[in-house]
C-alpha cells in the first residue's frame, strides 16, 4: 500500500492515524472490553446464569474464577456484569462491592470500603460492634426492603482472592461464606484469583487473537484507511518471519497482557511518515521483549568490574559454585595479572573494593547470609547472580573488549 | 548532528528543544515518546525504564515531561520513608493541596485509590498523566501489596494515568513470588566513550578553546574510564582537576598544543585523584587544599587513607598483634612462632602445602581470649603483668570495631574474638613498635 493512495481518501492521513492510534490504544491498554469475550463461552453463559440467579432469584452463590495471570479472568467477568446490567430487573436490584486484595490488606480496612460501596456510613455513623460478623450481619440487614421481608441482593467482587485468604483469621471470607450459606441475605461472591494452575484454555485461540486485536471496528469514519489497515494486517500475520516471532513469543508466556505489550510497541511505531506495521517493526519489538537485561547491564560495566566478574566465573568453575569473597576474586584477578607483563589494570585494593561493592548494589554478585555486620567487607561471602553464558554474551558484545581478558574468560581454569 | 524527534501532537519546536537537551540519548527519548503517544491517548499502564546509574533516565524523563508540559509527578522513592509522603506527593502534583489534605492518619492503599477516584470524577485527566518513581528498588522493601497495585494503578483508578519507574537494578529482581501486572521494559544504554567524551566537552571553561577542553577530557578518560563509566562522576573528576591542567599554561611554560607536555604534567596527577578523590577518602574541599600545600613543599607525600592514622596505647597495639596473628595463624603452628626451645620441628612437616588456599583469603578466623594472651605475652617485650587495664584494652578494641567478639556476651568466661583489620593496617601499626609481623606469618613463609 503506498503513501499516495492513503492521501486519497477523504480525511488526511494525520487524522487517520491519531484515531487509529486512539482506538487501539484503548484497546490494548486494557480500558475497553471486548465487544464478545472470545475462547470462554461456556465459562460466560454458566457465570451469567449464576450471577442473574442472585439478581432475580435472591440465591446465594459462590464463585472462584481461577486462571493464570492475563488470561482474561477480569475480562470475563467484566463482559458477564455488562450483560447483566443491561438486564432492567438486575439494574435496580443488584448492589455491587468490589474488593481488591491489593488494597483492601486487612478486614477492618476490607469492612469500612464495604460500608462506603454500599452506602451505609450513615446509618452506621458511631455504633460500636462487638465483632466483624455483627458488623456485617448489619450492613446487610440495613439493605432490606421497606417490607422487610426479603433483602437487596449484593455481589461482592475478590479480585486477588489468594490475598484475602492472608488476612488473619480469614474473618472476611468465613463471614461471607457464612452469610451465603445461611441464606441471611441473598450474596453472591465471586473471587479471582491465579494462585492454582487451571486449564490452559486460551492457547488454540492465540495467533488468531492478533487479528481480531488490530482489526478495526466497522464505524471508523474513514472506510479507505479502515480498509487499508485491516488488509495490510492481514498481510502482516501471513509473513513468515511474523509468525515466527509471535510463536515464540507464544512459546514464552501465554498471556495476554504480554501480547498486549508486545503489540503496543508495534503500535507506537506507527506514524504518519509510516501509517502501517511493518514486518520489521514487529521484528523490532520481539527484539525489545526478548532482550536480556542482566546481558544489557553487564554491557554497562568497567573494564575493571568485568574483569572481577570473569575471576568469580573461574572461581565459581574451579570451586563448583561455593561462594567467594573478595580477597579471593581479587586474587584470582592478580594472578591474571602476573601473567600479563603490561600492567594497565593495575588497581590498589580500595578501587577493586569499589568496583565490588559497585556490582552488589546492581544486584549482580548477592551476600551469602544476612551476618555482614560481623565481617569485614572483603571477606564477606559471595554468591554470583549470573550464568556462564551469560557472561560470555555480554563479553561478545561488550565494546572494544581486550583481546587478553576475552582469551582469558575462555580459558578453562582462570 | 541532532536526530530529529518525531510525535504528533506536539509543537514540532518543543520538540527541537528536547532533543537539543538530550545529547546522546535521542534514540531512548524517541522510543519513549513514541510509547508515550499523544497526550490525550492512552499509554501502557506501567513502563519499567533500567539502565546503569548516571544513564539518563531521570534526565530525558524529566526533560520531556518538563518541557512537553505534561501533567507528572515525580516521587524519589528514596526520600519516601512512609507510603504517606508517596501517596501525599502523587495527589499533589495531580489535584493541587486540598486533595493531598483528604488524606487521613497513616493511609492505607486503599484510601489513596479512594481519593484518587474521588478527584478524578471533578478533575478527569484530558492528558495522560505521569508518576515517575525513581529509584524504584526501594519499593520492593515497603509492603508487599505496594509494588502490584501501583503497576496497575490504571486499572485501578481507572484514569488514564501511566506509572513509569526508574531503577539501576533489573526487573527480574523485582517481580513478586505471585507474579504480576508486566510493566513493559526499557534498557537504557550506558554512554560509550565517544558519547563520554562528547557530552563532558560540553561543560567547556570559556577563557579555554574547545579544542583544548577536549583534549583535556581525552586525558581524563584514558585514565578513568577502565574503573568508571559514570557521568556523573567523571564530570566531578573534571571539574576538580582541570585547574592542575590548566597550570604550566598559565604560567607560560607550554602552549595549548603541546598536549604531550600537559600530559605528562596531570597524568600522575589524575592517578593519585584515583586513589583519594574517587574513593571519597577525601572531599574536594580538602583535595583542593592539599593541591596547594603540594606546590610550596615538595616533600614526601603523607598517607592519604584515613585508617594508617590510628593512634593507640602502646599495649593496644602489641594486643592488636598478637590478635591479627591469633586469626591469620593455625593454632598448631603457635609453639613453632613463639617458644625459644619449640624442638625438633620438621621443616617440612610443618609446611603442609596441602593446606593450599592461604588464610589472608578465607579470612579471620575465631580464637579464645587465652590465645590471644599468650601470643601477647610472648610478642611485648617486657613483662607485663595480667592486669585488668589489659582486659579493659581488650575491650575497647572491640567498641573501637577492631577486634569483633564473636561468641555471645553471656560467655564471660571463655569469650571469642576475630580480628578485623587489614593486612596494611596491621603493618603500619607493627612499624610504629619496630615488631616484623611478616616473620611471624605462617602464609608469608
Amino acid at each position: 500500500m503506498s503513501k499516495r493512495k492513503v492521501k486519497d481518501a477523504h480525511l488526511p492521513v494525520g487524522e487517520c492515524i491519531t484515531q487509529l492510534q486512539k482506538i487501539l490504544r484503548e484497546r490494548l491498554c486494557n480500558q475497553q472490553l471486548p465487544e464478545k469475550p472470545e475462547g470462554v463461552g461456556a465459562q460466560h453463559k454458566h457465570l451469567l446464569e449464576l450471577l442473574r440467579r442472585t439478581a432475580v432469584h435472591g440465591e446465594s452463590n459462590s464463585v472462584l474464577i481461577v486462571g493464570p495471570r492475563g488470561a482474561g479472568k477480569t475480562m470475563l467477568l467484566k463482559s458477564v456484569l455488562r450483560e447483566l446490567l443491561e438486564e432492567k430487573e438486575v439494574q435496580k436490584n443488584l448492589l455491587q462491592v468490589q474488593l481488591n486484595g491489593l488494597l483492601q490488606t486487612d478486614d477492618r480496612i476490607a469492612l469500612k470500603e464495604i460500608t462506603r460501596q454500599l452506602h451505609l456510613e450513615n446509618v452506621v455513623g458511631d455504633k460500636v460492634f462487638g465483632s466483624f460478623a455483627e458488623n456485617l450481619a448489619f450492613l446487610l440487614e440495613a439493605l432490606k426492603k421497606g417490607d422487610r421481608s426479603s433483602s437487596r441482593p449484593v455481589l461482592f467482587v475478590l479480585d486477588e482472592f489468594d490475598l484475602f485468604a492472608h488476612h488473619k483469621n480469614q474473618t472476611l471470607l468465613y463471614n461471607l461464606f457464612d452469610v451465603s450459606q445461611s441464606a441471611q441475605a441473598p450474596i453472591a461472591v465471586v473471587g479471582l484469583t491465579c494462585r492454582l494452575d487451571v486449564l490452559e484454555l486460551l492457547e488454540k485461540r492465540y495467533i488468531e487473537r492478533v487479528q481480531t486485536q488490530l482489526s478495526l471496528p466497522q464505524d471508523f469514519p474513514d472506510e479507505k484507511f479502515a480498509k487499508d489497515w485491516n488488509e495490510s494486517v492481514k498481510a502482516l500475520c501471513e509473513d513468515k518471519s511474523v509468525e515466527e516471532v509471535l510463536l515464540r513469543h507464544f512459546n514464552c508466556s501465554r498471556d495476554f497482557r504480554s501480547l498486549h505489550m508486545f503489540l503496543m510497541l508495534c503500535l507506537s511505531r506507527v506514524t504518519v511518515a509510516k501509517p502501517v506495521v511493518k514486518a520489521a517493526d514487529v521484528l523490532e519489538a520481539g527484539r525489545l521483549c526478548f532482550a536480556d537485561a542482566k546481558a544489557d547491564m553487564l554491557h554497562g560495566l568497567s573494564i575493571l568490574e568485568l574483569c572481577l566478574i570473569i575471576a568469580m566465573k573461574h572461581l565459581n568453575d574451579v570451586y563448583e559454585g561455593e561462594p567467594f569473597n573478595l580477597q579471593m576474586v581479587h586474587n584470582e584477578f592478580k594472578k591474571f595479572l602476573q601473567r600479563k607483563s603490561n600492567s594497565m589494570y593495575n588497581f590498589e585494593q580500595p578501587v577493586v573494593l569499589k568496583a565490588f561493592e559497585h556490582l552488589q548494589q546492581l544486584e549482580l554478585i548477592r551476600p551469602v547470609d544476612g551476618s555482614s555486620a560481623k565481617t569485614q567487607r572483603e571477606y564477606q561471602l559471595m554468591r554470583l547472580m549470573l550464568d556462564n553464558s551469560q557472561i560470555m554474551e555480554a563479553l561478545q558484545k561488550y565494546p572494544q573488549c581486550p583481546t587478553d581478558v576475552k582469551q582469558w574468560a575462555m580459558s578453562a581454569f582462570g | 548532528m541532532i536526530a530529529r524527534l518525531q510525535q504528533t501532537g506536539y509543537e514540532e519546536d518543543r520538540l527541537q528543544r528536547v532533543a537539543k537537551l538530550l545529547p546522546c540519548r535521542e534514540l531512548q527519548a524517541g522510543t519513549l515518546l513514541s510509547i508515550m503517544g499523544q497526550p490525550q491517548q492512552y499509554s501502557y499502564p506501567s513502563v519499567f525504564i533500567y539502565g546503569h546509574r548516571a544513564s539518563g533516565k531521570s534526565h530525558v524523563m524529566h526533560i520531556l515531561l518538563k518541557e512537553l508540559e505534561l501533567p507528572h509527578a515525580t516521587v524519589s522513592c528514596v526520600e519516601c520513608v512512609s507510603v504517606a509522603l508517596l501517596f501525599e506527593q502523587v495527589l499533589l502534583s495531580f489535584f493541587g493541596c486540598d486533595a493531598a489534605s483528604l488524606l487521613p492518619r497513616s493511609p492505607s492503599l486503599s484510601d489513596f485509590v479512594r481519593i484518587y477516584r474521588q478527584q478524578c470524577l471533578e478533575m478527569p485527566a484530558k492528558q495522560t498523566r505521569y508518576v515517575v518513581m525513581e529509584k524504584a528498588e526501594l519499593l520492593r522493601d515497603m509492603d508487599a501489596n505496594l509494588l502490584p497495585a501501583i503497576l496497575r494503578l490504571q486499572e485501578l483508578v481507572e484514569d488514564n494515568v501511566t506509572v513509569i519507574f526508574l531503577s539501576e537494578i533489573v526487573w527480574d529482581k523485582f517481580r513478586p513470588n505471585t507474579g504480576c501486572f508486566e510493566p513493559l521494559l526499557l534498557h537504557f544504554p550506558d554512554y560509550s566513550k565517544g558519547e563520554l567524551q562528547q557530552i563532558l566537552s560540553q561543560d567547556k571553561h570559556p577563557s579555554y578553546s574547545a579544542e583544548f577542553y577536549s583534549s583535556y577530557i581525552n586525558i581524563l578518560l584514558g585514565v578513568f574510564y577502565s574503573v568508571c563509566r559514570d557521568l556523573r562522576e567523571l564530570r566531578h573528576l573534571a571539574a576538580l582537576n582541570f585547574s592542575k591542567f590548566c597550570e604550566p599554561l598559565a604560567e607560560g611554560k607550554v602552549k595549548e598544543s603541546d598536549t604531550h607536555k600537559l600530559w605528562r604534567n596531570i597524568e600522575p596527577h589524575l592517578k593519585k585523584a584515583m586513589q583519594t578523590v574517587y574513593l571519597r577518602e577525601v572531599s574536594s574541599l580538602q583535595w583542593e587544599q592539599m593541591q596547594q600545600v603540594e606546590e610550596k613543599e615538595t616533600g614526601p607525600l603523607r598517607g592519604l587513607s584515613a585508617h594508617t592514622h590510628v593512634e593507640l596505647p602502646y599495649y593496644s597495639k602489641f594486643l592488636l598483634i598478637a590478635a591479627y596473628l591469633a586469626s591469620y595463624n593455625p593454632a598448631r603452628t603457635d609453639k613453632r612462632f613463639f617458644l625459644k626451645h619449640h624442638g625438633k620441628i620438621k621443616k617440612t612437616n610443618f609446611l603442609k602445602k596441602n593446606e593450599k588456599t592461604s588464610n589472608h583469603l578465607l579470612g579471620p578466623k575465631p580464637f579464645p581470649l587465652d590465645r590471644l594472651l599468650a601470643i601477647f605475652y610472648s610478642v611485648v617485650d617486657s613483662r607485663v603483668a595480667p592486669t585488668a587495664s589489659i582486659f579493659s584494652q581488650i575491650s575497647s578494641l572491640v567498641t573501637l570495631q577492631l577486634l569483633t567478639q564473636v561468641s555471645h556476651d553471656d560467655q564471660l568466661d571463655a569469650p571469642k574474638y576475630k580480628c578485623a583489620v587489614s593486612m596494611d593496617f596491621i603493618c603500619a601499626i607493627s612499624r610504629t613498635v619496630n615488631f616484623d609481623i611478616v616473620k611471624y606469618l605462617y602464609d608469608f613463609l
